[in-house]
């Protein structure tokens, strides 16, 4: 998979490290790439990034265990972050996750069984006058109701499966 | 008279691109700094004006420049804390998406102070599709001459990167944050050094939060004695209040230091829904120890929260109305700390396990007559006990959610069981 890619990628992480004085601080954005890409970090990839960058594989490995935005398994095709953190759960974060997790058949941490959907609940995601909120992939989506949900997963397919 | 600053022309439709800016007098400070001033006024200007930092820690943005060495044989660096994750905060997103060239104009003005040619926005890794946008308005920038080579025609020199973080609120911590900046997990560093003398790449650096920077240029517009007068004496210029939880307004409201917190909360942010009744405040973020509602009369600034036994921090107000348990919030700081602590420092990684681990149990039905103690007792020992400011922030929180609301908490908690 990584040596397909790696033409493309390889020159995507040329321009970023072109930014930095050092090559090493390259690796979060370049991670990035790798994972917008494969949707995940595969110890392949962490090699091949390794090798580009001039380090040992375990310092990359360490930065996709610390930072909890990359994975190093697949996720579902939509990944759902719904905040869980105090403004939200003022405003009914709780019933809301149970609510998406029964719909979907699964719980936090889950990906449901047509692949379509991973559930995440999440620590704050910065969007607090929107209460409660979650990102379905890279955008938001506030003033959550079940009303709301239903019409968000219904038109991305939750339930045709 | 309108005294906003950074907030000021928000209404504007798309002040996003570059045109509507500078129609508005946007990078026309930046513009007379760069060909008129020396970049020691600028900072004198700053300093005069008594900006505090608007991250969380309210250190004198003129004062941290100061600590730059002025002549070095390294570069220097500018990175700007966008990595914004304290629980109940979201003014740097809302400053970045309504108005992102007042920040690049910030920064520009900083640079230009401090003799920085390289800067870099750390943004929170959620922030993703506003990173993007936040790079149109750096490529615009780029095509206007005000960043590259030769900005707004002078011999000065600037490159902006936006660099993406992946999930860690760790990172909002100043050395954490250059430690995810040299690819590297974000533990914080040991103090001294600090990242004046030895910053990003072992260079001097400056590392200011977006709402300070956001600040500059207004300073440098209008000068440091009509900054003053905004704020408060020491405590120049405006607050971004972001209002959260239990009002009828939540949202983003800029407004002189020292306003009061009840204020804030009745006049500004509508109070309460219908209902519901005031049970108690989170003034600073979600590491700010909580104020109860007999408590709300006091004025929100670094001073005068400190005073009252909490703090200012990145001025984000959680409103917590009386039919939420106060263990909800509890359960709510604990799991947050437990998640987000980076683990270096002993203390920290298992005493904010541990209290989420007892809390947990108690969410559970399984609760214990000595489980308030040893909670008390797990954040009494990370307290001062840590390399970076969390061990304090996971503490003190907690400490004081149990010393105000014992009462409530100790309800439904068994004698403790002969051993």
């Amino acid at each position: 998979m990584i040596p397909d890619m790696s033409a493309e990628i390889l020159k995507k992480a040329e321009a970023v490290m072109a930014r930095y004085p050092h090559k090493r601080a390259a690796l979060l954005p370049i991670l990035h790439l790798i994972q917008k890409e494969a949707g995940c970090i595969s110890p392949g990839a962490e090699r091949w990034v390794a090798g580009l960058l001039g380090i040992k594989p375990v310092r990359v490995r360490e930065m996709v265990t610390f930072y909890t935005l990359f994975r190093r398994e697949p996720a579902g095709a939509h990944v759902i972050q719904a905040c869980s953190n105090l403004s939200c759960t003022l405003q009914g974060a709780p019933d809301l996750i149970d609510y998406i997790g029964a719909k979907l058949g699964i719980r936090p941490g889950e990906t449901s069984a047509d692949g379509k959907f991973t559930l995440l609940a999440v620590e704050c995601l910065g969007n607090c006058d929107q209460a409660p909120c979650m990102m379905i992939d890279m955008e938001y989506h506030g003033r959550l109701t079940r009303e709301k949900i239903d019409a968000l997963l219904g038109g991305m397919g939750a339930g045709d499966g | 008279m309108d005294e906003r600053a950074v907030t000021r022309f928000w209404e504007s439709e798309n002040l996003a691109g570059i045109g509507v800016y500078l129609a508005g007098g946007g990078y026309q400070a930046a513009r007379e700094a760069l060909h008129h001033m020396e970049p020691a006024a600028v900072l004198g200007e700053v300093r005069k004006a008594q900006l505090r930092g608007r991250g969380g820690a309210g250190f004198p943005a003129g004062v941290k420049w100061g600590f730059v060495p002025a002549s070095v044989d390294k570069p220097k660096y500018l990175c700007v804390n966008a990595d914004e994750g304290e629980p109940g905060t979201f003014k740097d997103r809302a400053i970045m998406s309504r108005n992102p060239h007042l920040l690049i104009e910030g920064i520009i003005l900083a640079s230009f102070a401090v003799g920085v040619h390289s800067s870099y926005i750390y943004i929170r890794g959620e922030y993703e599709a506003l990173a993007g946008r936040l790079e149109t308005a750096v490529r615009e920038a780029y095509e206007a001459g005000f960043l590259g080579g030769r900005v707004f025609g002078t011999d000065f020199d600037l490159d902006v990167t936006v660099h993406l973080g992946a999930g860690a609120y760790i990172c909002g911590e100043e050395t954490a944050l250059l430690e995810s900046l040299e690819g590297k997990p974000g533990l914080p560093r040991l103090k001294p050094p600090f990242p004046a003398t030895v910053g990003l790449f072992g260079c001097p650096t400056v590392i200011n939060n977006v709402e300070t920077l956001a600040n500059i240029p207004w300073i440098i517009r209008n000068g440091a004695d009509w900054f003053l007068r905004q704020g408060l004496p020491g405590d120049g210029g405006t607050r971004l209040f972001s209002v959260s939880g239990m009002v009828r307004k939540p949202g983003v409201y800029e407004l002189p230091l020292g306003t009061s917190l009840r204020t804030l909360i009745y006049d500004h942010a509508g109070g309460l829904p219908e209902g519901k009744k005031l049970k108690a405040v989170i003034p600073g973020g979600l590491s700010s120890p909580i104020l109860t509602a007999g408590e709300i009369d006091v004025r929100m600034d670094f001073d005068s929260l400190a005073e009252a036994g909490s703090m200012l921090g990145s001025a984000a107000v959680i409103v917590i109305d009386d039919r939420t348990p106060i263990f909800e919030v509890l359960k709510a700081t604990a799991g947050f700390f437990a998640h987000e602590s980076c683990g270096q420092c002993t203390p920290c990684r298992l005493g904010t396990s541990w209290i989420r681990k007892i809390v947990q149990r108690m969410s559970e039905g399984e609760r214990r007559g000595t489980d308030l103690e040893t909670i008390e007792s797990a954040a009494r020992a990370m307290r001062g006990k840590t390399l970076c400011p969390m061990g304090d922030a996971a503490a003190l929180p907690i400490l004081a959610i149990i010393s105000k609301f014992k009462g409530e908490l100790a309800e439904g908690l068994t004698p403790s069981p002969a051993r």
